[in-house]
């Protein structure tokens, strides 16, 4: 059976799809894609809504280490030895005066000192706590990092919502879906966005919702695709059991012969792109258990990442991530979510820093002695930062200031910048949005986010939301 | 052709947003050319962000959506000179080739096409007529008006005709010509999903194809319009827009009780009820005079919106978004408006403003509710709600109160056995003396009280730990039992008894030492704690699996055991009782040192008030066993000196305890125990309470806590109403239902027959589904679309008679095959030449492969169901952690529309096939076509075991050969017989699969074991493995799941 690039371009026009946006959209995604590999098979492949790119882009690739939970910026990225000097006595109302307050509403306000000493590490002498010496000691001059984040949320669920989609209320992209949407895949057989999650030991575990992922407004196409430590890696990739892959192959085969049977008199383009989907399904069905299959990699590996792989860590995630990226994935988040240390911060925040730092600076390492961290893009932070006061001996979620760094993909290595108060609470010098890092990370990627928009209830609604934001082009190297 | 990204991005944007004017008209200009039709789209899209409603972003004070806007005001010149394009600075501005000069601007990102500029051109020539936005305008009634309910079969045929007359003079205007009617197969099939949602069994085709009768299809279709399924389906959107959900959506994302709101929804459809009074019940069924229970519920649809129990809420912060929520979802689902969009600023392309907005939202301002339902992770109580038992949970609930009434009758009766037991019961009282400590210390400077009753209450700092030390001097003599007795008060949190914010405390370690002079200072060993209470919630890490008593004397006085605490019995005196091991001396020079500490990470659980005593009495001593402080108080009364209501209190006590009434008791807990199980089998639903409405303000910038902006009353969207905003009295949520089904408002009745067309064609006649606003879609046939909406309301808002009349069209029977000159000249379907052909929904696509199967179980209503659901998808769902537990037996069979609707993780099944989230007003379901569909299809178990049950029945009853037998399938699952060249494929198929599973008896036994139907033992495995397969390739046919 073959689908001359004919088909495919009438799919595009004739599509029975009868909704406006997305549905007309989905039948876009068959627009001059249908190719024959060298099987002969037809496989879909989405080359992305912006083609060419508004600029020629540096990084082709983001791999986001979501710490979710809210990681301490004070005990971590950003050194306030005021507030050690401070430590037990009152934070003055005039920082602290009409703030919004989460667990610590209506209680006393007190300065909590850093938990941690700083040192500078490398060339650059970028000021790092000493719980990450793997980060330090290999990495920082890789790191940029941007002490002057603020957000609008100051609960998890729409804070991660609004760090992932640029709005809190739901319903909107995530911006892997955005890239996907924007840039197309790369892969033939693999999804372009996917998503990974960890579990630490320290902290509480934080929820996490499939919202951080959805497609909102956009097609489920550019959903991202959640990758499992237990089970199918993928849902339902797995073959039934009593299924060998000859056996699921003949049943794929018998299908796809029968829908172009159908189609012969039919000419319908939505059979068209039914039959390369299934073809894609059934390919990802051998490429995801290779992908997931970490056991011919080398020991020097198994060892720089601290894993063996296959057990569901962040270190195994970070592992397949840079599996993934080599393999032509977009967008690659990975979730740890163990940072909500409200109580016993200083044990918790070392403990949990521990789970990660050694694999960070590992695929770091890896991407870029295989020259791929020019174009890949490494961002870490959380969804909102901590308290500078005291809850117990924990901090409470805080939105006025926190850090994130980022390596890789067109950033500036061994670089800081913009700075939170003496106390750590807001963000005074050179002041960064979720929206600016959304810009930035765009900007990058060789979109110009003012022009990078879709019809939304009739809004063109963009990442970058109606505001305002600014490219953040001090950070680009 | 050469193109920037620019051009790629415009084109594919513009192609989302109006594909049809473009593809279909080709760039001729119509004759006459329309100001809604043609002109405001393009201003809209290019204009109105700077000279639109939107008063804060309007530039040099011009709006070109007004008439005064673009003509200017009586005897002024405007920015439009009728019939004078050059004379029109609009149309200067827009031909500009000065780019300071030319419109819209290059940095707005945006530019007019050369028809955008012909059009305009051409508008102006032919004097610039304006016109209001379409759907704003009052709807154009049929100028034949009739009664409500006239003779309801000729309304049917009449407003059938309607549609084809309006749909055969656009199809002339085009030079089109509809196509024929659709074969009885294909009619039948299409019938049955469009309005049961499940497929045509071989029987009723069959039934349908060889019915003579004239009147056969309109049988059918009141068949199925009668069908309980109809309910079913047609709930289906209404759920989607209504954000239908069992569970909350934040956060945690726990369950809420709203079952019996969707099957109010899939009764009222059944029912037939006027979509007037279903839209009044939900939106203010609680403030009808003398609600039923089935309107209390319907008024549950205020409370489906999300809702947080995530510590560190700030309540009014999320008071504020889920009150805009309902502004969005109320204008979504009856509007179709995005009023939403003017939570912050002015609405950007509707006259829409922010006041607006708020005066909206301030009808929702009654709604009891909570912004931080604190708690609600582990009891679950979101608001107010009612019990819905079934007419069987009633009797029997009725029944069991009068037994339990029965009991407590004789438990409550004193005899004069039970008098001399109770003097008998006084004798063996524990006696417990209360200490009187020397001094009483805190660690950390707590300012520690004692009071008259010997009690100690703590105040001034509320450290985040504290260590509490009594010194107590000279003892009495043989201490075989501590107790401590923690007490409310009103000066704590709560009331305490502890200091924690919810009253709570933790107890680490109870440490007691003994001192005699210089010769004796030892540690007291302490055993057998009990105690009255000991919480249960939040203990998931705790190695007890509680906050017990226990761990006060396990020598550890940090880490994850912590101690004691009550948090479920907050409020209330509770005791804890540590026995010695072995009596302690005491007496005259001896001195007891008593450690309270309480180390708990989570800060300022420490004890507000308690009270320590001792006893002698010989062991064993419990908690359970000491009266409460109460009781204890009456023992201590000499019985003459007691009064006749202490008597009483006593006389109660001892019979709650007395032996002889343990039979009863026992009786007493088992009833109780039954009735409470059953009731929790009740299931409740979550109600509107209306109470004092409380202030609501325009926030500026939709920031919540700016409290600068005006406070706002009630009132309609002013450019939707003719009536004055501001009456006597406040504007109620009934009011606002019923002026949403009144004439005064143009659009509902547009909304609701636009989205029913778009069940029955697969698209709306305005396409977008969502907003009928400037930056919707202008009809394709707006004089159909207002004849429809407004028989509808005419009509008695009649939904059934809406449907019937519509697929009683010629139109709705075309076929939906076209022909290539057919599709390029309509490439979008715009004209309605043929009928839609699209892939069912969700929902369908499994109901589907259950009914083709046979294990469709079409039980109606009900609680939520758990089908099969890959472990583990909860993993990352917390307070508290989740496991999916399917159900087992028929609950495995349901319909996708009782599926638990989990917002944070949907069902993945439902989810890969385009089902929303509902965490918002859904209008319209994208439908997509993806690898993951595919893999669902061929993976999922619930589509395997379809699959070998489908094969069961093939073998079973399909017929004598393999011939037959695929005849059989296909006429089950596609409706229509099998062609040969299709069975030889399947016959291949079959032939090296059961070669296979002959060979490989363990894979044949492996596939038949997936899911939970038992395998039937007559028949041969690999024969039924075989059949699966092809069974699969069935159930994955793009045929199988498409409606045509």
């Amino acid at each position: 059976m073959s689908l001359p690039t004919s088909i495919a371009r009438r799919a595009f026009l004739q599509s029975t799809g009868v909704s406006l946006g997305s549905m007309a959209l989905s039948s876009l995604l068959t627009r001059d894609v249908i190719a024959a590999d060298s099987s002969g098979k037809q496989v879909p492949k989405w080359t992305g809504a912006l083609n060419p790119l508004h600029f020629a882009p540096k990084a082709k690739r983001v791999i986001w280490l979501y710490m979710a939970g809210g990681m301490t910026h004070i005990d971590t990225f950003d050194n306030k030895p005021k507030l050690a000097e401070l430590h037990g006595q009152p934070m003055p109302e005039s920082i602290t005066k009409g703030q919004q307050i989460a667990q610590l509403q209506g209680q006393k306000l007190n300065c909590f000192a850093p938990q941690h000493p700083f040192k500078k590490w490398g060339q650059s002498g970028q000021s790092m706590a000493e719980i990450w010496p793997h980060l330090g000691e290999k990495c920082a001059d890789e790191m940029c990092i941007v002490r002057s984040l603020s957000t609008d949320a100051i609960n998890h669920d729409p804070a991660h919502t609004f760090m992932n989609t640029g709005t809190m209320n739901p319903g909107r992209p995530a911006m892997g879906s955005w890239l996907l949407y924007g840039l197309g895949a790369e892969s033939e057989s693999l999804p372009g966005f996917v998503v990974m999650v960890s579990t630490g030991k320290f902290g509480q575990k934080q929820p996490i919702a499939a919202r951080q992922w959805h497609s909102g407004f956009l097609p489920g196409q550019f959903q991202g695709v959640e990758f499992r430590g237990t089970g199918d890696p993928v849902l339902y990739v797995g073959n039934p059991k009593g299924v060998t892959p000859k056996r699921q192959r003949d049943v794929v085969d018998a299908v796809q012969t029968l829908n172009g049977l159908a189609n012969e008199s039919l000419d319908d383009p939505e059979i068209a792109t039914r039959v390369s989907q299934y073809e894609l399904a059934f390919r990802m069905q051998s490429s995801v258990p290779e992908l997931m299959d970490v056991k011919n990699e080398p020991q020097h590996i198994f060892d720089l990442y601290g894993t063996k792989g296959g057990d569901g860590s962040f270190a195994s995630n970070c592992l397949l991530a840079r599996r993934l990226a080599e393999r032509g994935t977009r967008f690659i988040q990975l979730y740890h979510r163990d940072w909500d240390h409200h109580g016993s911060v200083k044990d918790h925040v070392a403990g949990t820093a521990k789970e990660v730092d050694q694999a960070i600076a590992a695929l770091i390492t890896d991407l870029k002695q295989r020259d791929m961290l020019k174009d890949t893009i490494i961002v870490f932070g959380s969804e909102f930062g901590r308290t500078p006061m005291a809850q117990g001996n924990g901090r409470d979620h805080h939105l006025a200031g926190f850090t994130m760094w980022f390596a890789g993909g067109g950033f500036k290595p061994g670089f800081h910048y913009g700075a939170t108060d003496e106390f750590g609470y807001h963000a005074v010098e050179n002041r960064v949005s979720v929206h600016d890092v959304h810009a930035t990370l765009l900007q990058l990627l060789g979109i110009d986010h003012s022009r990078f928009s879709m019809k939304f209830q009739g809004l063109d609604s963009r990442l970058t939301g109606v505001e305002g934001a600014r490219v953040v082009k001090e950070l680009l190297a | 052709m050469r193109a920037s990204s620019w051009w790629i991005l415009l084109a594919v944007i513009s192609l989302v947003a109006r594909p049809v004017l473009q593809a279909a008209d080709n760039g001729s200009l119509p004759d006459v050319v329309e100001f809604n039709r043609d002109i405001r789209p393009i201003l809209s899209d290019n204009c109105f962000f700077c000279h639109g409603p939107d008063k804060n972003k309007r530039k040099a004070d011009l709006r070109l959506d007004t008439q005064e806007g673009l003509t200017g005001k009586p005897g002024e010149l405007g920015t439009v000179s009728p019939g004078k394009p050059n004379d029109s600075e609009l149309f200067r501005r827009i031909t500009s080739t000065d780019p300071e000069q030319k419109m819209p601007p290059a940095e707005s990102g945006k530019s007019l096409t050369p028809r955008d500029i012909a059009l305009l051109k051409k508008w102006i020539e032919q004097n610039a007529k304006y016109e209001g936005h379409w759907a704003f305008l009052p709807i154009k009634h049929p100028a034949e008006r009739r009664e409500p309910k006239a003779e309801s079969r000729d309304t049917v045929f009449q407003l059938a005709q309607k549609i084809d007359g309006f749909i055969h003079e656009s199809l002339t205007k085009k030079n089109l010509k509809p196509s024929p009617a659709a074969d009885r197969i294909t009619l039948i099939r299409r019938l049955t999903f469009d309005l049961i949602g499940l497929p045509p069994t071989p029987e009723e085709v069959a039934a349908f194809v060889n019915d003579s009768s004239p009147n056969a299809y309109e049988m059918l279709v009141d068949r199925l319009l009668k069908s309980p399924h109809f309910g079913e389906r047609q709930a289906m959107w209404w759920l989607d827009l209504v954000r239908y959900a069992d569970t909350v959506g934040y956060h945690g994302d726990q369950n809420m009780s709203v079952s019996p709101f969707r099957q109010y929804v899939i009764d009222s459809f059944n029912a037939n009820k006027r979509f007037d009074q279903f839209t009044i019940e939900q939106l203010a069924g609680d403030l009808l005079p003398n609600p039923t229970r089935e309107q209390l519920i319907a008024s549950g649809y205020n409370r489906l919106g999300m809702m947080s129990a995530e510590g560190g809420v700030q309540d009014k912060e999320y008071l504020a978004k889920y009150i805009a929520e309902r502004v969005r979802n109320a204008s979504g689902t009856w509007l179709g408006i995005t009023l939403g969009c003017a939570e912050c600023h002015d609405h950007k392309f509707d006259p829409l403003t922010q006041r607006d907005f708020y005066r909206f939202e301030a009808f929702f301002a009654d709604i009891q509710e909570r912004g931080l339902y604190s708690g609600a992770h582990a009891d679950g109580n979101w608001g107010p709600f009612v019990k819905v038992p079934s007419a069987e949970q009633e009797t029997s609930l009725a029944k069991l109160d009068q037994e339990i009434a029965g009991v407590k009758k004789v438990l409550e009766t004193t005899t004069p056995e039970l008098a001399d037991a109770q003097t008998a019961w006084e004798k063996t009282q524990v006696d417990w003396t209360v200490l009187k400590p020397a001094s009483i210390t805190s660690a950390e400077g707590v300012t520690l009280t004692a009071k008259d009753d010997g009690s100690i209450l703590a105040s001034g700092k509320n450290p985040a730990t504290d260590t509490y030390t009594l010194v107590v001097k000279n003892p009495p003599q043989g201490i075989t039992a501590f107790r401590l007795e923690v007490l409310p008060d009103d000066s704590l949190p709560a009331k305490g008894p502890g200091r924690a914010g919810n009253g709570n405390f933790v107890l680490s370690e109870f440490i007691v030492k003994h001192i005699v002079g210089e010769t004796i200072d030892e540690a007291v060993r302490l055993q057998n704690a009990t105690a009255t209470y000991e919480q249960t919630g939040a203990a998931e890490s705790n190695p007890y699996k509680k906050w017990t008593v226990a761990a006060a004397i396990d020598g550890d006085a940090k880490g994850k055991t912590w101690g004691w605490a009550i948090m479920e019995k907050i409020g209330q005196p509770q005791t804890a009782v540590f026995e010695t091991v072995s009596d302690i001396s005491g007496g005259e020079g001896s001195t007891l040192t008593i450690s309270l500490l309480q180390n708990l990470d989570n800060p300022n659980h420490t004890i507000g008030r308690f009270r320590i005593s001792v006893a002698s009495s010989p062991r064993p001593i419990r908690a359970d066993q000491a009266p409460p402080p109460n009781i204890a108080a009456l023992l201590a009364i000499a019985v003459d000196q007691r009064n006749d209501s202490q008597k009483n209190e006593l006389a109660a006590h001892h019979r709650s305890i007395a032996p002889a009434l343990d039979a009863s008791r026992k009786q007493l807990a088992e009833r109780e125990k039954v009735r409470k199980d059953m009731e929790a089998l009740i299931p409740s639903s979550l109600i509107t309470a209306s109470v004092q409405p409380r202030m609501v303000r325009v926030l500026k910038r939709g920031n919540w806590m700016d409290d600068s902006g005006e406070p706002v009353t009630p009132a309609f969207p002013a450019v939707l109403t003719s009536q004055p905003l501001e009456g006597p009295t406040r504007l109620t949520r009934q009011d606002l239902a019923k002026w949403i089904v009144s004439k005064d408002n143009p659009l509902a009745a547009r909304v609701f027959v636009n989205r029913v067309w778009k069940q029955l064609f697969g698209a709306g006649l305005s396409r977008k589904l969502d907003d009928l606003g400037a930056q919707g879609d202008w009809p394709s046939h707006p004089l159909l679309l207002d004849h429809l909406a407004g028989s509808f309301a005419d009509n008695g808002w009649d939904v059934k008679l809406l449907i019937k009349s519509i697929v009683l069209s010629s139109t709705y029977q075309q076929s939906s095959l076209a022909s290539r000159e057919l599709r390029e000249a309509d490439a979008y379907n715009r004209w309605l030449a043929r009928q839609g052909r699209f892939r069912i929904d969700a929902e369908l696509v499994r109901d589907n492969a259950l009914s083709i199967s046979g294990l469709l179980v079409t039980k109606l209503g009900g609680t939520s169901v758990k089908p099969y659901q890959p472990p583990g998808y909860f993993a990352y769902l917390n307070f508290p952690a989740r496991e999916w537990q399917n159900d087992t037996g028929e609950n495995l069979y349901r319909r996708g529309l009782y599926t638990h609707w989990q917002r944070q993780y949907l069902h993945p099944s439902l989810l890969a096939f385009d089902a929303p989230n509902r965490e918002e007003c859904t209008a319209d379901r994208p439908r997509s076509n993806t690898p993951l569909q595919s893999l669902v299809l061929l993976n999922d178990p619930s589509y395997v075991e379809a699959s070998r049950a489908f094969a069961e029945n093939i073998v079973r009853t399909g017929g004598s050969t393999t011939r037959d037998k695929l005849d059989w399938a296909f006429r089950r699952a596609v409706s229509r017989p099998i062609k040969p060249a299709e069975a030889e494929v399947l016959e291949r198929l079959l032939q090296s699969h059961l070669d296979e599973y002959k060979s490989d008896a363990t894979a044949a036994n492996e596939l038949l074991t997936v899911g939970m139907k038992p395998v039937p033992a007559d028949l041969e495995k690999p024969e039924l493995a075989a059949w699966t397969s092809v069974a699969r390739t069935i159930l994955n046919l793009h045929e199988t799941i498409t409606r045509n």
